[in-house]
């Protein structure tokens, strides 16, 4: 039967382009940051989990052979994850898992994204030439959402500046815009209708890494676990006739069942803030609806109220989110991190006052492949 | 203790040199061949993972579209590994101890046919130092079994002998590619490829998709009669840098067979990813196999290497022994990486 698993330990890299360091070095550094953090070494660990998204971002097929030495995995098990952009959320969730299933006390989980070593938008497009990148294919469900929602045009404008102010608390953030203000988002470049330069996420490297422990090495360790209540994974196919590309049932399906497991009822009140991934800004409100954490039409609202603000009701992106950092593969992987940060007091400059549990998110491919977890600084937390 | 886990059907398409159409097609024959063969329904499957890689396509996120061999809809639980299927089923295997599920599906797909293997898979090696050297497995096999030789741990006929096995025995499964009665002395005859490796010494370029079905205790039983248990699944690596390591032994499969009690009764069946003759003397030496056991009786690699797929067709075959009744007791081998560098060991047994 399932047994508790928590995040223990957790390590970063800065998200700026890194050309001064090579993918060994970039993942090491991460690494070992979560494992000075879990009080352990490389010797501790009984079990290596790593996720990226596509191998040709890099050129390095199956990257879990050539980093074998550095991740210090040479004689134990390591494994590789990818499913697409959500990859770093199924990440953190297949290390819970191994802890879970009772086989594994210490597992390491590294994931990283190197895209300065190639063009990330020739790869989101399939690797064709020509190809509309993710914008491309994102814009125009963003279009239906704002048609159906009767959203207005100040929405993601007001996401794009959020998320950039609360990047300047992040150190990590690859993003660092002075004095960012609404008229500087809606007068940058129009990208992708109705998407602007600055709704869109960049291109960054960097390697981030947890370490997920059982009970036992949870409640012996030197530092304040994340304990992870919940996890749901759900998948639906790319396009069909009838398909609701803005409200995904699989994202709806995944939410469902992690509250569920969370015993979570009322999502907006019962969770404390959340690590959404929000790679153009109007995914903010909505992943708030598509997973059902407002009614339809209503996330727009919590956005313009403020409430989603680091000192609103409901923060979302606390840490900047993927439009202030986006080395794809990570980038799932941050959400589940910063959600674990909050719930550990240990989020510095952007911490949410007494944050209790926290949602970490990630989406990935054509808004079809979800990962969600939920973390507490409790292992049985009370919902009123 | 572990929850106990059964392989409850299996599927596998012929290995092909060219399959002229999509991955997910020989996906969905796969998945369909299960459902069929369980009676179960699509929503009866609480778990699903799948094994393949983007660079065999040339394509990055080519796994999307192999979930529409799955049929995600309404949406499923699910997640892929770009590894061979058999790092799948381990993950599977993990997944089920949770105990809030019961049955999980395993897929495993590749076509090499696309593409140029020995210039695709150069990039599996360190990028800075090994990559740019263009070492393609093909030359690091031949590499490795020159080391073989020095080291006094086979010689050309004992390659020629796996070979000519294999490929007799492959006569016998109808999903082999290779499958011919060659003489050892007439294969020691033909020119050298990868010194001292000959080109029948290497695995064939092979398309094919391969699935399972697992489920925990008594759903298993539920659903066969002739339950195959996992006794025990296990993986470990070795160092990347071939400098590093002794290439004539393969520590990550002696770390592996003592994980999974290998050696805690006989194995009378043991399918291996033996994708160069020469790797069959390794991987031998490493898991202590004597005559007792009958070693790659579908042919194994060298009669048909699906990519991706051939770790999970491994387990495929071994459990089809025990359920036929010809083993009671195998193991199953995977490999990914130049060298063997990463093997997985998985112990099957038959039994209610």
């Amino acid at each position: 039967m399932a047994r508790p698993s928590a995040v223990v330990g957790i390590g970063q890299t800065d998200y700026r382009k890194r050309l001064d360091v090579t993918l060994d070095g970039l993942v090491r550094m991460a690494a070992i940051e979560a494992l000075d953090d879990a009080g352990m070494t490389f010797a501790d660990i009984d079990a290596i989990v790593i996720g990226k998204a596509p191998d040709a971002l890099e050129g390095v097929m199956m990257p879990e052979l050539s980093l074998a030495d550095a991740l210090g995995a040479v004689g134990k098990p390591i494994h590789r994850v990818h499913t697409a952009g959500s990859v770093g959320a199924s990440t953190a969730i297949t290390g819970a898992t191994m802890v879970e299933s009772g086989r594994y006390d210490r597992v390491l989980v590294v994931c990283y994204e190197k895209q300065s070593e190639g063009n990330a938008t020739w790869a989101l497009s399939g690797g064709r030439s020509g190809g509309q990148g993710a914008g491309g294919t994102f814009a125009p469900w963003i279009r239906s959402y704002i048609q159906r929602s009767g959203a207005p045009d100040h929405i993601g404008w007001q996401v794009a500046v959020k998320d950039r102010q609360n990047a300047m608390k992040n150190p990590h953030a690859h993003l660092h815009i002075e004095n960012i203000d609404i008229d500087t988002v809606k007068n940058s470049p129009m990208l992708w209708d109705p998407l602007h330069f600055l709704e869109s996420c960049p291109s960054s490297d960097g390697a981030a890494a947890v370490v997920i422990g059982s009970e036992d090495v949870a409640r012996n360790g030197p530092n304040r676990p994340a304990w992870i209540i919940a996890h749901a994974k759900r998948t639906e196919f790319s396009s069909f006739p009838g398909r609701d590309t803005v409200k995904p049932q699989a994202g709806v399906d995944c939410a469902e069942a992690l509250y569920k497991k969370a015993g979570i009822t009322d999502p907006l009140h019962q969770i404390d803030c959340a690590e959404l991934y929000v790679p153009f800004s109007w995914y903010e409100p909505m992943w708030l609806e598509g997973h059902l954490i407002t009614p339809e039409t209503e996330g727009w609202k919590l956005t313009d109220s403020g409430a989603t603000a680091l000192d609103g009701s409901f923060p979302v992106n606390p840490s900047g989110g993927v439009l202030s950092s986006n080395p794809i593969g990570a980038s799932g992987l941050i959400r589940c991190l910063e959600a674990a940060n909050q719930v550990r007091g240990t989020a510095g400059d952007y911490q949410v006052d007494n944050a209790r549990v926290a949602l970490g998110h990630a989406y990935g491919g054509a808004a079809q492949y979800f990962a969600m977890w939920i973390v507490a600084s409790e292992l049985s937390p009370q919902f009123n | 203790m572990a929850r106990d886990v059964a392989v409850v059907a299996v599927s596998q398409t012929p290995s092909y040199r060219l399959f002229n159409d999509s991955e997910a097609k020989l996906i969905m024959r796969c998945v369909n061949d299960l459902l069929t063969s369980t009676g179960l329904e699509r929503i009866d499957i609480e778990f699903t993972i799948a094994g393949s890689c983007d660079y065999l396509s040339g394509m990055p996120f080519a796994f999307v579209q192999n979930i529409d061999g799955v049929g995600a809809w309404p949406p499923v639980y699910e997640s892929h590994l770009e590894m061979d299927a058999a790092w799948a089923l381990s993950e599977a295997w993990l997944r089920l101890q949770l105990g809030d599920i019961d049955v999980a599906l395993v897929i495993g797909s590749g076509k090499s046919s696309p593409g140029q293997p020995r210039e695709v898979f150069p990039l599996q090696t360190d990028p800075y130092v090994m990559a740019p050297l263009g070492a393609d497995p093909v030359s690091l096999a031949g590499i490795q079994a020159q080391a073989l030789i020095d080291a006094g741990k086979a010689t050309e006929r004992d390659f020629a002998e796996v070979v000519a096995r294999s490929r007799r025995d492959a006569m016998g499964n109808p999903n082999a590619q290779v499958a011919k009665d060659v003489k050892v002395d007439d294969l020691l005859q033909a020119p050298y490829f990868s010194t001292p490796l000959r080109k029948h010494d290497l695995c064939p370029i092979s398309d094919g998709a391969a699935a399972i079905i697992v489920a925990a205790g008594d759903r298993a039983r539920q659903l066969t009669d002739t339950p195959v248990w996992i006794r025990g699944i296990d993986h470990r690596i070795d160092s990347h840098h071939p400098g590093l390591r002794d290439l004539t032994d393969s520590p990550s499969t002696h770390i592996a067979a003592d994980a999974v009690g290998l050696h805690d009764g006989p194995i009378d069946v043991a399918e291996l990813m033996v994708s160069y003759s020469s790797e069959e003397i390794v991987l031998r030496n490493a898991l202590g196999l004597d005559g007792g056991t009958r070693v790659n009786p579908s042919g194994g690699p060298l009669a048909g290497h699906p990519v991706m797929a051939t770790g999970l067709v491994r387990v495929i075959e071994v459990a089809q022994r025990i359920k036929a009744g010809e083993a009671s007791r195998g193991v199953a081998h995977a490999s990914s990486g130049p060298l063997l560098q990463q093997n997985l060991l998985c112990v099957l047994e038959g039994g209610k």
